[in-house]
């Protein structure tokens, strides 16, 4: 919560659509928001919404439940395609995650007060999407009831993790992201949880919601801790987010296969997270606001603001994919160079071009302004944008694996039904987790749109009366 | 002995308002009271008299006990107790080190951050006698309170009721405990 222009972001500035509809009150922010939670009938769309996720959530249930039972072997991977689906859904799910924190810690540094409507669901997002991330490599280990061997514990087998491994960097950068992004989504909500309490009629409704709100009564001293240790989390989250990826990438990196082994992975990588997370911002934010009618707080400045971060990323993820064809050429390795002419004209070509096509070309369609104005235009871009990421992994892991070093040992990987049902499954895992959240919670922070008023400044009047 | 009843609490419509009521009962002298707002208002907390956290510092310790932990069990699991040779690298290879020893430090950090700022608000706490105010239900709105307590040394129910009044408050309430 930081100090923000409030004026400014009410006026727009610049011909652009401002951040908050005018004529808003405390009051009736309030209860806009709170009457989600609390008292509005809940949208048929949502019961829809609850019903197929809930399908989709039962069908990653089965598909895990045959894992353990059979064992790795029901996906389509083998030798010398070890990292199948799972480590390609692995990358996406984490990627998607950080647009969350951004938008939470990083838009909050740089006093972005726009952020203000989007960061609470965008927190959300991130803590689910990483859910999700985290499934993939503990169902991957083979014996996944054995998670906990990957941390550093007192065991009668006297073994301890090997740190000079990137697979270790990984459990600690994926453990601790989680739960930074835990704590400071709920720090953020405790105020918010208060006001639910002060707001619900129903009894079992306030008790919840007055232990989630720990005895929060918006006191002035602790509203000075409490906003030193949202700048804080904010401070430490910003390296963070850069950071997870890039220990992601070195999973890759430190390895010597070839399009692995490469400097360029850890800023690329970072880009296409942010890429790709905004991308599920938007395809989030489209249909919310207009289901839940919110078009007043998330306005299209909002969605013209994503759009443009994820061109920028989107530009970033391009020049990625020019230097590492340019290198391999430059460079003169042979391998690299084979690895190159594999994308292009090996077996996976389709998905190849298919991305460039997409990361390249298809996403400078948001230079113009009507396909950032036009939800519905700017929802099917960031849906193709999902999928162009989603096979940019794919082309990372499975391809470079294919065909590395030893002609005699290159091989081909295709996912089987399994790999398929688990991926499908967490994305219906992912939508029921949302769809509960907005359902309980408050999917806009209250106090913080609060703050976007122009009547939340003191300063104005006392200045007069002195 | 406890006062009778807790404080006197006067509620205000607009953050403007309450930072002016703030400043002038600290100017009056009273020291024991609190302001309550819906949302973090500027200069408020000043206002009160409250102008420095430990917050910080508390992250600060978290952050340096992370950073010392991932460094020290390290170390002592890579080169002491269980030392593996990997292609002939040194065992304390301490640029290794690096990630696990930067994640530890946000994490405990951010840890310290959240729960110490929790821990010095005396937070959880389920029961605060200004939650027996009906009106203070509306802190958490649009409504902002000033509540001078009962065991300031300065505290009289009347000469206090009178002040807050000069004030212009909608209402002034009693706070029983």
């Amino acid at each position: 919560m930081e100090h923000k222009h409030p004026v400014e972001a009410m006026a727009g500035g610049q011909g652009q659509p401002p951040v908050l509809q005018p004529g808003y009150t405390f009051a009736t922010i309030t209860d806009k928001i709170s009457a989600i939670v609390l008292t509005r009938q809940t949208p048929l769309g949502w019961f829809v919404g609850v019903g197929i996720a809930g399908m989709l959530s039962a069908v990653l249930l089965y598909a895990v439940s045959f894992l353990m039972y059979q064992g790795v072997g029901i996906w389509g991977i083998n030798h010398p395609i070890g990292w199948g689906l799972a480590i390609v859904n692995f990358v996406w799910w984490i990627g998607i995650g950080h647009a969350g924190t951004l938008i939470s810690a990083i838009l909050l540094l740089l006093r972005q007060s726009w952020r203000n409507s989007i960061n609470r669901f965008a927190e959300a997002m991130t803590i689910f999407a990483v859910m999700q991330a985290g499934l993939f490599p503990l169902l991957h280990l083979g014996r996944p009831w054995l998670f906990y061997w990957l941390f550093p514990y007192p065991n009668t087998m006297t073994v301890w993790p090997q740190f000079r491994s990137p697979l270790v960097w990984d459990v600690f950068a994926v453990s601790t992201y989680f739960t930074i992004s835990l704590v400071f989504w709920y720090i953020g909500l405790v105020p918010d949880m208060a006001t639910l309490r002060d707001r619900a009629q129903n009894r079992a409704a306030r008790m919840i919601y007055a232990v989630l709100a720990l005895g929060w009564r918006g006191s002035a001293r602790h509203w000075h801790r409490y906003e030193t240790a949202y700048l804080l989390l904010a401070g430490l989250a910003t390296p963070l987010v850069l950071s997870v990826h890039t220990v992601v990438s070195f999973d890759f990196t430190i390895a010597i296969v070839p399009g692995w082994h490469s400097t360029i992975f850890p800023p690329y990588f970072v880009a296409g997270a942010i890429y790709s997370g905004f991308a599920m911002v938007l395809i989030l934010a489209i249909p919310i606001r207009h289901i839940y009618n919110l078009e007043d707080m998330i306005t299209d400045r909002h969605l013209d603001n994503c759009a443009k971060i994820m061109l920028a990323t989107g530009l970033i993820v391009a020049y990625g994919y020019i230097m590492e064809t340019f290198m391999a050429w430059y460079g003169g390795n042979l391998y690299d160079k084979h690895l190159i002419w594999n994308r292009m004209h090996g077996p996976y070509r389709a998905l190849y071009w298919a991305l460039i096509a997409i990361n390249v070309g298809f996403v400078n369609v948001l230079w113009t302004k009507k396909v950032r104005f036009t939800p519905k235009l700017l929802w099917f871009v960031s849906l193709v944008v999902l999928v162009a990421m989603w096979l940019e992994r794919f082309v990372i892991v499975v391809v470079s694996l294919s065909q590395d070093f030893l002609p005699s040992s290159w091989g081909i990987y295709i996912p089987t039904r399994w790999d398929w049902a688990t991926f499908i499954g967490t994305i219906g895992f992912f939508a029921l987790c949302f769809l509960l959240f907005i359902r309980v919670m408050p999917m806009i922070s209250i106090a913080e749109m609060k703050s976007l008023l122009p009547s939340s400044e003191a300063k104005a009047p006392l200045e007069s009366e002195s | 002995m406890r006062p009778p009843i807790y404080g006197l609490v006067a509620e205000f419509d607009t953050p403007a308002e309450i930072v002016a009521a703030a400043r002038r009962a600290h100017e009056e002298g009273y020291r024991k009271m609190d302001a309550y707002s819906p949302f973090p208002v500027e200069g408020l907390s000043e206002a009160i008299g409250f102008h420095k956290d430990n917050v910080a510092l508390i992250c600060l310790v978290g952050g340096v006990l992370g950073l010392a932990t991932a460094y020290g069990m390290q170390y002592w699991i890579n080169v002491i107790a269980y030392p593996t040779n990997v292609g002939g690298r040194p065992l304390h290879s301490w640029p290794a080190f690096i990630v696990v020893c930067f994640e530890m430090t946000v994490l405990f950090g951010g840890l310290a951050a959240a729960f110490g700022m929790l821990a010095i608000n005396g937070l959880p706490m389920p029961y605060h006698p200004l939650f027996n105010v009906p009106s203070f239900s509306f802190a958490s709105r649009d409504k902002f309170f000033l509540c001078i307590e009962a065991v300031d040394p300065k505290f009289d129910r009347e000469t206090t009721y009178k002040f807050l009044s000069s004030l212009g408050p909608r209402m002034i309430t009693e706070v029983p405990h």
